[in-house]
């Protein structure tokens, strides 16, 4: 029974994958590796796939190998797997915490928690302007940090920055069009990225 | 029925704008959960990272069970959660069906190149969010700035800096009587 297989192994990796999307990795090697499901070539296309549509990337993951596996539903039980030990452990974790809420030592913890919540959160983001900005290829063949910035990427941040917060600051709140900019839904400047990306060919083909 | 249609919609429309992972989704659910609607304040968000960062499975399909089952009990968790990985289902069916080499399509590859400009001017907007809450003094600029230098800088697991930063609030508030009580 393939699908209750299918089952079966993404829980084991939902529930022993801690972390980010790409925990869910080794554990799809592993699977490749053992069932024979798909290739590892076929996990890299399933990867480069992943990054670049909407939704967490391992979720995008489970969907795409449980469909080339078994078809849509195949798909469909290969994430449902991904997902149950989530829904379990972490309801319950609500549960324990909810308890002991006021307890002060509990409160110290968070105290502590939030700023490296922030910390991690804000590595994260480095690393994803790293990628964003930075041509490492390009600066490993020429040796210069110089040839190695994307500078249309950078004035496009610089740019969307602004945009983003220029009405937030006291000076310009009064300023109704900046204002009404700052809050728009981040999905307005996803999408006006994405086109910019594809006119000046921010992906270099 | 219409609060839980409602969260599905809600998490749907999350999972469904989120590229690229756990952390690119912070943006979004600040602005659909915690200001749109009043399900999680900024400080819960950063509760529930730092708890998906040590539990078992990925931190959005974690954050969304958390605030689903927050606002709606266990059912709520559970219909959030189905919420969030919609989208990929049948986005990801739709292409693993019909477009082959999707990723290598020079139109795919260039958006995705802006989207990504945009994921991270969007993840430092959010970062200065949760800074403002959570660094308040000496004590939660030090733990911020050693967490950030540390996983810039060593291969260690998020878990090691979840705890350790666990334990220093404790012991900060046992030693200088900082956080317990207002944290």
């Amino acid at each position: 029974m393939i699908y209750l297989q299918l089952f079966y192994e993404f829980a084991k990796a939902g529930l022993f994958a801690i972390g980010g999307g790409l925990a869910t990795l080794p554990f799809l090697q592993d699977i490749s590796v053992r069932t024979g499901w798909y290739t590892a070539d076929q996990l890299a296309d399933m990867i480069a796939v992943s990054e670049c549509t909407p939704g967490p990337i391992g979720v995008n993951m489970s969907t795409y190998t449980g469909y080339t596996v078994g078809g849509i539903l195949g798909a469909v039980v290969a994430t449902l797997g991904l997902i149950f030990p989530s829904i379990v452990i972490i309801i319950i974790v609500a549960k324990i915490l909810k308890a002991f809420q006021d307890n002060k030592y509990v409160k110290a913890a968070f105290y502590g928690l939030r700023p490296a919540s922030t910390g991690l959160i804000a590595a994260a983001c480095l690393s994803v302007g790293q990628i964003a900005l930075f041509n490492q290829g390009a600066f490993d063949s020429l040796k210069s940090v110089f040839f190695g910035i994307r500078y249309p990427a950078v004035i496009l941040a610089v740019i969307l920055w602004l945009l983003m917060n220029l009405g937030t600051f006291k000076a310009l709140k009064k300023n109704k069009v900046l204002a009404k900019i700052s809050k728009l839904h981040p999905v307005v400047f996803l999408a006006a990225s994405a086109v910019i990306g594809i006119i000046f060919g921010f992906g270099g083909v | 029925m219409k609060e839980l249609l409602d969260l599905f919609f809600t998490f749907a429309r999350i999972g469904g704008l989120t590229f690229g992972g756990g952390y690119a989704m912070l943006p979004m659910l600040q602005k659909e959960v915690v200001e749109k609607r009043d399900w999680a304040t900024n400080e819960e968000l950063m509760d529930y990272y730092a708890i998906g960062q040590c539990t078992p499975g990925i931190i959005a399909v974690n954050t969304a069970t958390f605030i689903g089952n927050k606002t709606r009990g266990v059912l709520g968790g559970i219909i959030a959660t189905l919420g969030v990985v919609f989208p990929s289902l049948v986005i990801i069916t739709i292409i693993a069906a019909f477009i082959s080499n999707f990723a290598d399509l020079a139109v795919v590859k260039n958006a995705f190149a802006g989207i990504r400009v945009c994921v991270f001017v969007l993840i430092l907007n959010a970062v200065v969010k949760l800074g403002k809450s959570s660094i308040k003094d000496a004590v939660t600029l030090c733990i911020f700035l050693l967490v950030l230098i540390g996983s810039l800088l060593l291969d260690v697991s998020p878990i090691i800096f979840v705890l350790i930063a666990a334990a220093a609030g404790i012991a900060a508030h046992l030693l200088l009587q900082k956080g317990g009580d207002k944290a």
